[in-house]
């Protein structure tokens, strides 16, 4: 590459993003300092903090993504498939080789360097999904090739799910996202939100009451639209067959999961998020015999909804927050590090860290549609679906929105896995939009 | 597919706004409207450290230092700092406590708190302790730490019942307004000027906002100590007491039952106040303080017991001088007035005898108090309330209860010193009531003399020298002579006002002054005459009698003596009571006239050593207090295990009646759950 083609790509590089992610980065190590710094403190420069850490692995994402600049933009789609490949393949390992943490066996570990592949894979996927796309023989139109995509996006999901790290898969379900944008049909989206609307009913509705409701319903329509139904027996399948696709659901699979898919804490978090005791049918100290704990990711929610709901308007100031300066928040490096950002910023604080995410994925849309190759337009649209999970799901979760499921807050939480790969996403992407006039296969 | 795109696009774009915004929506009103959260922020993370001032000191009328704060260290421990070598032997030999011992107190350290938390291993160590441990403390830090703590120390071994003691507020304190601003496990004064005192020996506490982190330690200070609040010292206490003269009033009064009460008649403060038996103050301090109470509560003499404010005697015959104040004033006799006494007195169908027998010791009001004739005083006091202004024996009675009152005799004189006793003066409605309105001024007679139902304490005879010294005035008396140096305090001011008695003009002071001082020139205190000392005074003989689980004995005469000196210009009004120790004239005159001389001279002369001597070895404890003591003990054991048999009894009935309101209390609610969880 010469010296004036070098150049151009400094110009040709996307500014508003690099911006919001660095702001989203400082803003994450400013997070990190204000809970750990002490008064006592004599020096800010302290090896053993975690925000020096968090500044060094910020460093490492530069040089990454320095590197990641630097290189030619058709090999990120070359090697796409093969990097998938090989993700798949590690993916596999870890079910067997896993370090257990805390009862998940999703970390690798390499001497006192350990790493979470799940975390990394999305990337690749990513990458693999946005090759697919852009293969001329691909027609999305098709159900095969719809399948593959599905396939490619939740081959990852169902390997992590295997080594118990539930939160982690959920991400991969952001792909359809992707797929809509491609061309699923709107059917999808409705019976994706239909579909949740009646997992929540089963949860929150007696399954008896839910039964009446549902069959009366198929009742009414069908009165409704009797003169229609006449006229075509097709209709009359459809409403009978969604019928039945609903009761199977309510009367069958919901409890199937429940009873043996899903795990303990799982259930605890889901039916604490919905504010219910865990019924006795799904209580499965009852059926062991144990004696019930206290329900740790409801101590865990409530200290965070403490830090952030004592915030107020503004915030109690910087390095003034009592609950995370002092601990209470569990996690609060990680996974809860948004309470940092309520407790002492406030409304005011956590509204502007919102709009800075909304502006990031924003204009990430923006930078898909400009592209010419659909490579980069998809692989874009997984970096927005990415982020948009993580950011909705984490927030969420802090202030009670959503069960607890261990996933980051994208840039702020602590940690080098979390930063180094979202640091990558974001590079590719600016990489890739770089080479927006040009058609990369 | 470009139309598609574009939709999609906002379909996605809009998914993603509309996301975010119940986001939004949520923390706006979990921010801004939830103000639990809030609350239980500060609960949680926010420490307040009370930080308690040192103590008022208490300094006598010279200075002396009476009462102050001393350090005394407890043994702290953190558990989770202690060293792993650790030389269990040197250290249980420092602290005099066996292996048993350290193992267990570990024990309960860590059951009741966390390793990371220091907790007292130990309580207030001795000084040995803490000099042995002081010298090996660096081998053992920071797993154990001596902390310093302030308590109170008395520097004599007396006054301790005036100085009072501190403890821990009881639950029961707490109930009460004037402790809201207490906590569990804080001090205050539990007696003496301590209590009375309290808000201003207390100073005011401070407290310091720290935060604290997960694991309660402390950490911070919270918004950098903006609302914390300063600690202020109690203030200081001077009195009026002479720290000096109280030791050798106390000392007198050793192996006597009684007490001895001394006021400055110009001022109302009060020199000296012995309840004896004494005990040492410093008993009721320290880790024995529970322990040693105890002991002197069972005491059969008790020594917890203020004579001087609450003990009420028959004041015998140290009540004449106010008989015949009230029989000159209302005018029922002139100074002149003479009886005719033969030994007795015999106007009331009853023989009332008298000390004399001679013909005319009697003859006038001066003499007849000289010599403290019976006779003479019975019948001034029938005079006087029979006296014929008065339309019926009840105004007549009225009135001399009235005087007798603006001298605060039947009520409480109002002496900074908690639990004060009225004693108790007789008006007609409580003679109509015991007498069933049947009675006349022979019924009452003995009043005029001091005894029957007249009652006074050893304060309000001792006051009582006062308005006869002043010629018709008092002030409260009162122990607090300034608050912190400043005699103005709004606490001192109703001490610093004059109180009146019922217009009695000065010719009737001098006339019962004169006859005062003949008591000790020329009548039955002689002996308490002292050289270059004009002292006015009376003796008393008190016949009492004891109530023993409802039997009436009666015993050994009271030994009273009052007294004032010098008759001009007077500095000290005394009384004197001792108890079943025979005349006023043997024991109480001597001890009152010694300290007199002790406070007037600031030395005993040495021609009256001997006496000195005599009256404070004299041991006039009666064997019987004992016996008494031990009688009314079986009575009360008796009556407590009767009272605790009804109360099992009861309580196992109760017990029947709530196990079975218990039982159908349980099966409502498991039938309630029952229900709850088919719904």
């Amino acid at each position: 590459m010469s010296n004036s083609l070098r150049k151009a790509l400094f110009y040709r590089i996307d500014g508003i993003i690099l911006l919001l992610y660095v702001m989203l980065v400082f803003i994450g190590i400013t997070a990190v300092f204000s809970v750990e710094h002490r008064t006592t403190d004599t020096s800010l420069i302290m090896m053993n903090k975690s925000y020096m850490k968090q500044l060094t692995w910020f460093g490492y994402s530069l040089l990454l993504g320095f590197m990641i600049l630097l290189t030619d933009s058709k090999f990120f789609s070359s090697f796409a498939f093969l990097i998938y490949t090989i993700a798949i393949a590690v993916l596999i390992i870890t079910i067997f080789a896993g370090v257990d943490v805390k009862g998940s066996k999703s970390w690798l570990g390499v001497g006192s360097f350990r790493f979470q592949p799940g975390e990394v894979a999305k990337i690749f996927t990513a990458l693999a999904l946005a090759k697919f796309f852009s293969l001329p023989e691909t027609n999305f139109a098709r159900l095969k090739d719809r399948l593959v995509a599905v396939g490619i996006a939740l081959t990852p999901a169902v390997l992590i799910i295997l080594q118990k790290e539930t939160g982690l898969a959920l991400v991969y379900f952001t792909f359809f996202l992707v797929m809509y944008r491609e061309g699923l049909p709107n059917a999808v989206l409705i019976i994706g939100f239909s579909v949740i609307a009646l997992v929540l009913g089963t949860l929150l509705i007696d399954r008896k009451l839910l039964f009446v409701i549902l069959t009366g319903l198929a009742l009414i329509i069908g009165l409704l639209m009797r003169n229609t139904i006449r006229r075509n027996i097709v209709l009359l399948i459809f409403l009978v067959g969604t019928w039945g696709v609903c009761m199977l659901f309510s009367q069958v699979a919901v409890p199937f999961v429940f009873k043996h898919v899903l795990q303990r804490h799982q259930i605890d978090r889901i039916f604490g998020t919905l504010g219910k005791e865990v019924p006795d049918e799904y209580d499965k100290t009852l059926v062991a015999g144990e004696e019930k704990k206290g329900n740790s990711s409801e101590y865990n929610v409530l200290q965070s909804k403490i830090a952030i709901g004592s915030g107020g308007l503004w915030g109690k100031g910087f390095l003034n927050g009592t609950s995370t300066k002092n601990q209470f928040v569990p996690e609060q490096n990680t996974d809860f590090i948004f309470c940092a950002i309520g407790e002492q910023f406030g409304f005011v604080g956590s509204a502007a860290l919102i709009i800075i995410y909304i502006s990031l994925m924003l204009r990430i849309i923006f930078i898909a549609e400009r592209q010419r190759s659909v490579f980069t337009r998809v692989y874009a649209y997984c970096v927005a679906s990415i982020l948009f999970f993580h950011f909705a799901v984490n927030i969420s979760m802090t202030i009670g929105l959503m069960p607890v499921i261990g996933i980051t807050l994208p840039f702020l939480s602590y940690g080098g896995s979390s930063l180094l790969s979202f640091s990558i996403l974001i590079f590719i992407l600016v990489r890739l939009d770089a080479d927006r006039q040009t058609i990369i296969r | 597919m470009p139309p598609l795109a574009n939709s999609r696009r906002y379909i996605i774009s809009f998914l993603f706004i509309a996301i975010a915004s119940v986001i939004l929506l949520r923390l706006f009103f979990l921010q801004n409207f939830e103000a639990k959260y809030k609350i239980m922020a500060n609960d949680i993370a926010i420490y307040k450290k009370v930080v308690y001032p040192p103590r008022g000191v208490i300094q006598d009328r010279k200075g002396e230092v009476m009462l102050e704060n001393t350090i005394i260290y407890d043994l702290m421990v953190t558990p989770k700092n202690i060293q792993k070598q650790f030389d269990t032997a040197q250290f249980c030999a420092a602290l005099d406590i066996d292996k048993q011992t350290f193992l267990n107190t570990m024990k309960r350290v860590l059951q009741r708190n966390l390793a990371v938390q220091q907790s007292a291993f130990m309580e207030q160590l001795s000084n040995e302790q803490t000099a042995r441990f002081q010298e090996i403390a660096y081998m053992y830090n920071p797993g154990f730490e001596l902390i310093e703590r302030n308590i109170r120390e008395y520097k004599r071994a007396s006054a301790g019942i005036l100085l009072g003691y501190i403890g821990e507020v009881s639950p029961e304190m707490l109930k009460k307004p004037r402790y809201t601003s207490y906590r569990q496990g804080d001090y205050a004064g539990l007696s003496g000027l301590e209590l009375q005192y309290e808000e201003v020996l207390r100073g005011q506490r401070g407290v310091h906002y720290l935060e604290r982190d997960n694991h309660n330690r402390p950490r911070d200070p919270y918004k950098g100590g903006a609302l914390d609040s300063q600690e202020i010292s109690g203030r200081s206490l001077e009195l009026y007491l002479d720290a000096a003269l109280q030791t050798y009033a106390e000392k007198l009064m050793a192996n006597k039952i009684g007490s001895v009460v001394a006021i400055d008649p110009q001022t109302g403060g009060i020199l000296a106040m012995v309840s004896s038996p004494t005990y040492d103050p410093n008993l009721l301090r320290g880790h024995d303080r529970a322990k040693n109470y105890a002991m002197l509560f069972r005491e059969p003499t008790r020594p917890m017991f203020n004579r001087a404010t609450q003990a009420m005697y028959p004041p015998g015959s140290t009540i004449k001088p106010f008989t015949g104040l009230v029989a000159l004033n209302v005018g029922a006799i002139t100074p002149s007035y003479g009886y005719p006494c033969r030994g007795s007195y015999n106007a009331c169908r009853r023989s009332i005898a008298c000390e004399h027998k001679d013909a005319g010791h009697a003859a006038n009001f001066r003499l007849a108090l000289a010599h403290s004739c019976n006779s003479y005083f019975c019948h001034v006091f029938r005079m006087t309330i029979d006296y014929k202004s008065f339309s019926s024996i009840q105004e007549g009675l009225q009135t001399w209860h009235n005087y007798y009152n603006s001298f605060s005799f039947g009520r409480n004189t109002g002496i900074d010193i908690p639990y004060e006793k009225p004693g108790n003066v007789p008006d007609s409605s409580y003679y109509d009531k015991l007498y069933r309105g049947v009675w006349n001024s022979c019924t009452v007679v003995f009043v005029g003399m001091g005894q029957g139902e007249l009652l006074l304490t050893p304060l309000q005879m001792a006051n009582g020298m006062c308005i006869i010294a002043n010629k018709g005035y008092y002030y409260t008396p009162h122990f607090v002579k300034s608050i912190g140096k400043n005699q103005d305090d709004t606490l001192l001011k109703k001490y610093h006002e004059k109180h009146v008695v019922l217009n009695i003009p000065d010719t009737t002071f001098n006339i019962v002054q004169q006859a005062m001082q003949d008591v000790v020139e020329s009548g039955t205190a002689i002996g308490a005459k002292l050289d270059g000392v004009t002292i006015c005074a009376k003796t008393g003989t008190a016949e009492n009698k004891a109530t023993v689980n409802g039997e009436v004995i009666k015993m050994q005469n009271h030994s009273m003596f009052v007294a004032f000196a010098p008759r001009e210009n007077p500095k000290i009004a005394i009384a004197v009571a001792i108890e079943n120790a025979g005349f006023g004239a043997t024991w109480a005159a001597p001890i009152a006239s010694l300290i007199i001389e002790k406070y007037l001279k600031d030395s005993v002369s040495v021609k009256r050593k001997e006496m000195e001597d005599k009256m404070m070895n004299a041991h006039l404890i009666n064997k019987y207090v004992y016996t008494i003591d031990s009688v009314l003990r079986l009575h009360d054991a008796q009556v407590y295990q009767a009272r605790m048999d009804r109360q099992a009894a009861a309580d196992s009935i109760k017990f029947i009646t709530d196990s079975t309101n218990y039982m159908r209390w349980i099966e409502s609610n498991v039938q309630m759950v029952r229900r709850s969880r088919k719904s």
